[in-house]
């Protein structure tokens, strides 16, 4: 097969996915009101999915292969250790909180809720504005990572602005055409089948180079350091900051803390919890060792290209290749839907109806979201292009802005002391730190500033400790507001 | 939730979550069974993990944690009062 028919593949699988996605909005039918109210009845294996359907994304799936590829297995640690188990303890702390508060009063969003508690539209469009400010470098990195995978399944005859290009235009699609509804249950379709072709492909190049003991072994002749753990990239500090960050701020994601209150039952919440590690595992292992062995492979990738549609392209078919990159860009297409959905609904509801319109109809509102998500997913297709970074920067940029929102609503939760200025101050001081530290790297305005410190540690780490003291220290010299009230985030008793 | 009780279970998630990195195989360059053996020491700890979490769940420790009444070893008592919300 050519590789025009691989390109056909990956097309004609969008357009499959799309189809899928359009029929199934057809059939459920609701309101997107309804999406968030109604899927407060979702029940686990669907939670279970749609969780792991947003981790489906070029971060997971493409960005980590290349770091494995290029510095060892030991991402496979990073991404388990965050993901399977930090991120479920978070899953209890922050989301069975949230999903308990917001079941009482009945909330959709976070600035929703910390608006409500502490009496101020302002807090509730503070947290609003900074969810979607780091979505940015999200979608754009779903773009990047589309791109890259394109540039690698067709050996650089789609350039990488092509790729981009298509997925933008599919996410765009999705919007306007299956009416920006990220249908619950083909997240879970494609979270499936994604997670069987990984497997299925391990298997298939494994087996093409003679076993897993062979794989490892030229793994070691070509990069002897990538057995040992630790060292190169992965200091102490690299692991821990990366993984208390992203964990962290991947609660703070609008399409995830969105989930934590769609939930039908506690019971729902506690069997997804536990079988989340496992559940991680299963989509990461196969994923990066395939990775970290393609340094022991005879293959050449190209600068920019990504590795794991070479090391397919190699070793499988190009049909089964040009499936599994489609695959996972239908996967990708598909939690950028929900990305989008989450982000338009922090825009339509916390932003714009306190602040433009009150009494905005149902269908303004509908449209207005559409047209945000057009031009947002626009202008990232837009910064794509400058490729600010790889795709596990960027990624990692987006979640460490996330996570500065999270140690200050984990004190709202649990801390009734919390003051409304205490908030403002927590959230607002270590988000500009962080957004001049990030824009000194892209932007000459000012020299830029160092993004870690002493081998490995991530700014974004202390400034994580600044949001917390802050919040905490201005709590204790503020009186709490005549609005707040603390009794809204109370679980127990009437 | 008595103070000792839930402390156990937060000591037992801060270890859960620290060891959850092979430190101790740090520099570690052993392959076993076609794998390096840290990576072995991750999966079986996600393993672990899994028993611990759903040990934590049905102890009813996962209520009493967010001051919930757990007689019931379900969920019953956080639904009800679930239920009790003003679902707007």
């Amino acid at each position: 097969m050519t590789v025009s028919g691989g390109l056909g593949i990956v097309v004609g699988y969008l357009v499959v996915a799309l189809g899928i996605g359009l029929v199934a909005y057809r059939l459920t039918e609701s309101t997107a009101e309804d999406y968030y109210l109604a899927n407060r009845s979702i029940g686990t294996v669907v939670l279970l999915f749609t969780t792991f359907a947003t981790l489906l994304s070029a971060f997971t799936f493409f960005g980590g292969p290349n770091l494995a590829y290029a510095a060892g297995p030991e991402w496979l640690i990073v991404m388990g250790t965050l993901d399977g188990v930090l991120f479920a303890v978070l899953w209890y702390v922050i989301g069975y909180k949230q999903w308990l508060i917001g079941s009482r009063n009945g909330y959709v969003t976070l600035g929703e809720m910390l608006g409500d508690r502490f009496g101020s539209p302002g807090l509730r469009a503070l947290v609003a504005g900074v969810s979607l400010l780091w979505l940015f470098p999200y979608v754009m990195l779903q773009q990047m990572g589309a791109g890259e995978a394109l540039v690698g399944l067709t050996g650089g005859a789609v350039p990488y602005w092509g790729g981009a290009a298509l997925i933008t235009v599919f996410m765009i699609g999705y919007v306007v055409l299956a009416g920006m509804r990220g249908v619950a249950w083909t997240d879970t379709l494609q979270g499936v089948f994604m997670l069987s072709l990984v497997w299925i492909a391990a298997a298939w190049v494994v087996s093409a180079i003679g076993g897993v003991g062979a794989a490892t072994g030229s793994m070691l002749a070509a990069r002897p350091e990538f057995g040992s753990f630790g060292g190169g990239l992965y200091t102490p500090g690299f692991i821990i900051s990366t993984a208390i960050t992203i964990a962290f701020g991947v609660t703070m994601f609008p399409q995830i803390n969105q989930r934590f209150f769609v939930a039908k039952s506690g019971a729902v919440l506690k069997r997804s919890f536990t079988l989340w590690p496992v559940l991680v595992l299963l989509l990461f292992l196969p994923a990066f060792m395939l990775g970290a062995w393609a340094a022991g492979m005879p293959v050449e990738v190209p600068e920019g290209a990504n590795v794991l549609s070479v090391v397919l392209n190699e070793y499988t078919p190009v049909w089964f290749a040009a499936l599994v990159i489609a695959g996972a860009m239908a996967a990708m297409m598909s939690s950028s839907d929900s990305m989008l959905l989450s982000g338009s609904s922090y825009f339509t509801r916390d932003l714009y109806r306190p602040f433009v319109n009150p009494d905005a109809s149902a269908r303004r509102e509908a449209w207005l979201a559409r047209a945000g998500v057009v031009v947002f997913a626009s202008l990232a297709f837009v910064a794509s292009l400058f490729r600010p970074g790889t795709l596990i920067e960027v990624g990692d940029t987006a979640f460490s802005g996330f996570a500065l929102l999270s140690l200050p609503v984990v004190c709202a939760l649990y801390w009734d002391r919390t003051t409304r200025d205490g908030m403002a101050v927590g959230i607002a001081v270590p988000q500009a730190a962080y957004l001049l530290v990030v824009l000194s790297s892209v932007l000459p305005l000012v020299p830029p500033l160092p993004r870690t410190v002493a081998g490995g540690w991530d700014i974004a780490l202390g400034l994580m400790l600044l949001s917390a003291g802050l919040t905490v220290g201005v709590s204790l010299l503020t009186a709490p507001t005549a609005d707040g009230d603390a009794s809204r985030f109370a679980v127990a008793g009437d | 939730m008595s103070y000792r009780r839930q402390s156990v279970w937060i000591a037992a998630f801060a270890v859960l979550v620290a060891f959850a990195v092979p430190w101790p195989l740090w520099g570690v360059d052993r392959v076993v069974a076609g794998l390096p053996v840290w990576i072995w020491w991750h999966v079986g700890w996600l393993g672990a993990c899994t028993l611990v979490f759903s040990r934590f769940v049905r102890s009813g420790a996962w209520e009493r944690g967010m001051g919930l009444d757990a007689a019931t070893g379900d969920t019953t008592a956080a639904d009800a009062a679930a239920e009790r919300g003003d679902r707007r």
